[in-house]
Formats: C-alpha cells, sequence, structure tokens
C-alpha cells in the first residue's frame, strides 16, 4: 500500500498549495500560493524541504489527517493553531512523524488564520501550468481544483520519516504583530491627494468577514479620490490595495486577478503580505509607509531566515488536549461529521 | 533605417519592490501597446536573472521581478536600453474565431440595432467585418480584452448587470469587446457565442492567441455552432491562424 494522507474532516477553505504559479498571468492565469508564503516556506524548511513544495494551506475550519502505508514526516508552521496528535498537544511550530493509522488535528486557535501542513513527500497530483497550487475560482490545480473534504485521500511519493519524537520547531521571524502593515505607495497614489493617503494609512483597518484568498475587503475610514475612480486596466502586483468607487479598499491577495481597472493608492511589501493574512477578521491594523529600499531589506532578511538549517527541539511537554480528554467521556462518533 | 521622433519616456511607478509598472500612457491606442508590446518581447529575450515574469496591458508593462536578483536600478536601466534600442518587429497572427450572432446566443443585437438605428444584420456584419487587437488578459484564464471595436456599434455599459451568461460569449460596451472564458454576471451586451475556448485545458496548449495577435470573428449558423462545439469538446482548436 502507497503512503497517502487521508483528510478525516476538514472544514471550509483547506486547500494545496504551493509557492505559486509563475508565468502565466499575461494570459489571465492568477498566481494562486500559499497566503502566507514565509510560514509555508518554514513549514517546508522544517522537513529540508523544498520551499516552494506543495503542502496543505490549513484556513481556520481545521482539518484532521491520518497516515497510511507507511510513515511520513510532517510540519506545521503558520498562524498560532491547536495542534495535537493522539491526545497529545504539541506546539504551534512542530514536526513529527505519522505512523500509519496516527491522526493529526489543526485547529484554529489563539491567533492567526492560516497553518501550513507540510509532508516530506511529493504530493502526487497532476501538475497545471507547472504548480500544484488550487485556484477554486477557475477549478485549477491542487485536487480537482477544489478545497479539501473529508474522505480525500493525497497520495505520496517519496515519503521520508525522520525518526526521531515530535519536535518543536524554533521560527522567531513568524512571530509577526499584524497591528502595522508596510505599504509601498502607488502605482496610482496620484489619484489621491495628501490628506487622504494620510487617512489610509492611519485606519484603523479591520479584514471585513467578506474577504476570501482573491481579496480582502478593509473596513474603515471610505478613501476619496482626487481624479476619479475608473482607470485603463493595468496590472494587480499581490498586495496591491485598489480603491473602487465606493472608497473601500481591496487588498489583492494571492488569488487577484492579474489586471484591473481601479486606482491602486499602494501595495502592501512583499514580507509583509503574509503578515496581512494572518490578521483576523476584526482586529485592528494601520498601515506604516515605506520606501523600496526598505521592503527589500526586510526581504533580505526574509530569505536570511529562511537560508540555513532550522533548529528543533524534542517535544517534551506532555499535555493531553481538551478534545482528547473530552473524547474519552463521549460515545464514539458523536462528534463526527 | 530612419529613427522614428523621439517618443516620450515611459513612467515607471513601483507597485511594491517586486513588481514595476512601465507606463506608456493612460489611454486605449494601438501606438501606445505597440510601445508595450516591442518592450513585451525586448525584454523577454533579454531576459535578466532575476526576471520572474512580464504582464502586458493597454497601456502599461508590469513587470515582475525579484529585487533580491535584479535591483530596481538595474531593472530600470535595461528597460531604458531596450526602449531607446531600435524597435524590434513583433511577429503576430491573425485568428479567424467562429461566432455564432443567433439570436439565442445573440441577446442583445435587438437592443443594439434598435439603439444604433441599424438592421441587426448590419449589427453583424460590422462586428464580424471588424478586425480586432488583444490588448490583454485578465479577471480569469483566457478572459480576452479585444479593442477595435466598430464605433457605429458602441454603446454605453448597462445601467445595472444583468444575470450570469453562459461562458465564450462575445459582449461589448464603451467601445470595447470582450470573450469571456467563465459564466458570470455582467454589465456589457451581449453579440454571440463561439464553440472555440480561449483557454482549454483539453488541449495541448491552454492557450493560444497571444496578447497583440490580431483576431476576426466568422459568423456561423446554429449548426455549425453545434457541429464546431463537439470538435472543441474533443480538445481540437478550431480557430484559425495566419501571419498579420
Amino acid at each position: 500500500m502507497n503512503v497517502a494522507l487521508r483528510i478525516l474532516s476538514a472544514g471550509p477553505g483547506s486547500t494545496v498549495q504551493d509557492g505559486g504559479r509563475t508565468g502565466y498571468l499575461r494570459f489571465g492565469v492568477t498566481n494562486a500560493g500559499a497566503m502566507d508564503r514565509l510560514a509555508h516556506a518554514t513549514a517546508n524548511l522544517a522537513l529540508a524541504n523544498t520551499l516552494d513544495a506543495a503542502g496543505i494551506e490549513v484556513s481556520m475550519g481545521g482539518i484532521e489527517v491520518v497516515a497510511e502505508g507507511g510513515a511520513v514526516a510532517v510540519a506545521c508552521a503558520g498562524g498560532i493553531f491547536d495542534i495535537a496528535t493522539e491526545g497529545l498537544k504539541l506546539p504551534e511550530t512542530v514536526r513529527l512523524d505519522l505512523v500509519p493509522g496516527q491522526k493529526l488535528s489543526v485547529r484554529a486557535g489563539a491567533g492567526g488564520a492560516w497553518c501550513y501542513l507540510a509532508v516530506a513527500a511529493e504530493i502526487a497530483l497532476p501538475r497545471y501550468l507547472g504548480s500544484l497550487s488550487t485556484h477554486t475560482r477557475s477549478g485549477l490545480g491542487g485536487l480537482e481544483g477544489r478545497m479539501l473534504e473529508a474522505g480525500d485521500v493525497l497520495a505520496l511519493e517519496g515519503a521520508r520519516a525522520i525518526g526521531t519524537s515530535a519536535a518543536r520547531v524554533f521560527a522567531p521571524w513568524l512571530e509577526r504583530p499584524g497591528d502595522v502593515i508596510r505599504v509601498v505607495l502607488g502605482p496610482q497614489d496620484d489619484f489621491f491627494d495628501a490628506g487622504e493617503i494620510a487617512r489610509f494609512a492611519a485606519g484603523p483597518w479591520t479584514i471585513s468577514p467578506r474577504s476570501d484568498r482573491m481579496a480582502f475587503r478593509l473596513d474603515g475610514p471610505r478613501i476619496k479620490h482626487a481624479r476619479g475612480a475608473d482607470i485603463v486596466s493595468d496590472g494587480i502586483a499581490r498586495g496591491a490595495i485598489q480603491v473602487p468607487g465606493d472608497g473601500q479598499p481591496l487588498a489583492m491577495m494571492a488569488d487577484r486577478g492579474s489586471t484591473g481597472g481601479y486606482p491602486k493608492i499602494a501595495t502592501v511589501i512583499g514580507p509583509d503580505i503574509g503578515r496581512l493574512s494572518q490578521v483576523r477578521a476584526g482586529a485592528k491594523f494601520r498601515f506604516e509607509i515605506v520606501d523600496v529600499e526598505t521592503a527589500v531589506a526586510a526581504r533580505r532578511a526574509e530569505a536570511a531566515a529562511l537560508a540555513g538549517p532550522i533548529r528543533a527541539e524534542p517535544v517534551v511537554r506532555r499535555e493531553f488536549s481538551s478534545e482528547f480528554l473530552l473524547a474519552r467521556n463521549l460515545i464514539d462518533g458523536a462528534v463526527a461529521g | 533605417m530612419q529613427l522614428p521622433p523621439a517618443l516620450p519616456p515611459p513612467r515607471f511607478l513601483d507597485a511594491g519592490e517586486a513588481a514595476l509598472v512601465v507606463e506608456f500612457g493612460d489611454t486605449i491606442e494601438p501606438a501606445i501597446h505597440d510601445r508595450v508590446m516591442a518592450l513585451d518581447a525586448a525584454l523577454a529575450a533579454a531576459a535578466p536573472p532575476g526576471l520572474v515574469e512580464l504582464v502586458p496591458t493597454y497601456r502599461s508593462l508590469m513587470v515582475h521581478y525579484d529585487p533580491l536578483r535584479l535591483p530596481r536600478g538595474e531593472l530600470v536601466a535595461a528597460i531604458l536600453a531596450l526602449e531607446t534600442a531600435p524597435k524590434r518587429s513583433v511577429a503576430h497572427n491573425l485568428w479567424t474565431i467562429p461566432m455564432c450572432y443567433d439570436p439565442e446566443f445573440g441577446e442583445d443585437l435587438g437592443f443594439i440595432a434598435k439603439t444604433v438605428g441599424l438592421t441587426e444584420a448590419r449589427v453583424v456584419a460590422l462586428h464580424s467585418g471588424a478586425t480586432y487587437r488583444i490588448y490583454m488578459y485578465g479577471f480569469a484564464p483566457g478572459f480576452c480584452y479585444l479593442g477595435g471595436h466598430p464605433p457605429e456599434i458602441t454603446l454605453p455599459r448597462r445601467q445595472a448587470p444583468r444575470p450570469p451568461t453562459p461562458p465564450n460569449v462575445v459582449m461589448t460596451a464603451a467601445g470595447m469587446s470582450i470573450i469571456t472564458t467563465i459564466s458570470m454576471p455582467t454589465g456589457w451586451w451581449l453579440l454571440g457565442r463561439t464553440p472555440e475556448r480561449m483557454f482549454s485545458t483539453a488541449r495541448d496548449r491552454s492557450f493560444f492567441a497571444e496578447v497583440g495577435d490580431s483576431v476576426r470573428f466568422e459568423a456561423i449558423d446554429r449548426a455549425s455552432f453545434d457541429a464546431l462545439e463537439a470538435r472543441v469538446a474533443r480538445g481540437e482548436l478550431i480557430a484559425r491562424a495566419a501571419p498579420a
């Protein structure tokens, strides 16, 4: 029997993602890929995978998986999620071997909106346009172009186990407060006067619940245009903040369209897009305007963090999760579905 | 070779630290798009290390780059050097795409005809007699924005969006045409439906027409539509190419 991960349960919004699909924006194909690329890369680094390898992007809906057919090492990194295996509560950034029949549950915890479940294996799915990233809106990539559901089985090729016990992974760069998000002004900041740009920076902003992998709607002050709200369409970068006619900005995320016709007041710097993606609906934040050099320096620091091997220490604290304890007192299956 | 008159230099607009907009104008004009496409071809050929991908639009080229491998200053210098070099001629195709204007698909033909004061047959003749240019893709895979819409059959957008259209329709508004690939509500007006797919995973090449290529529509009847649709469903490309 080949090694596989079976999805036992999955809330809405979890998909297979890698570092994204590159080279087809000119034909209208979005990059997709991990919302939080730093966390995604960190989970891969913990397994010595290539940093853009495909894994599972777990939404706040959570997921429960079980290994089948053989052992495979997995790692989790991202927001502060509740991670547990067979009753053992694990740190939020962790790697461990899953042996056949062993379950791992990843659920929304104290903070953050996405957790990346990396596997020490290749997920055996067909690449579409060079990538395994799922784009649900066009039904492309990943598993049948859709979100993962209970009963799905991801076949794994070249599965490796580490052979040591579960280990806490040290990734201090994932401790990123989400209250200040850095942006570079433009490309259409000249559609707004200085007072509106200051209001835009100050916010405070919250992410509307009407947000998805394509765009985050930002609730806060209405931003007025000085020169109209329509431009002849041009390119949209990941992190671009469009201001449509109603003045409610949209931060364009991993599944954004490649082109569009609203003025873009600013663009979230690459290193802060993941930080923004982890901000939960309702949490307040503001923007800080920085120059391109500052953004490049932040990108360089991120690359340096991901350059070396990662430090990990065996998990020593044995704490039973409340879910495990509760399950001891419940009729089997009462919480299923 | 006679040098063309000096063109105004492009504007360089940052879209974060990893994308640069090279803007040649803020209107929809073939001459502006020619410069976009010339730079697109020249930069793709030069392929400086750290160049990630290029997105041509109506009026600008978005250059996605890795600033750790290709600093902004070097990228701008490379672009300016390519821009001032003699223009490369870019080879483009002229695609003939079958289009069924049958009332079942061309739902708004009657309204368009009445609004502009022409017969439906004349609207179809004008629409299928024109040559369009693919200015850009966007919104969804293969979703195609065309310029060159005949001025005689131009009308503004709808006041309110209409319910979702079928996929693979050609629509018009505000002097532009689009070929869609997905079902969606829209503020545009429906002229017809093509059996062709601007994007298909059933073919070896998901996309066949490049930005900058030209397009003509060949009017077909309802029976031909069904026959061609069956061929397309088997993964066949039915659009025909000739050098533009």
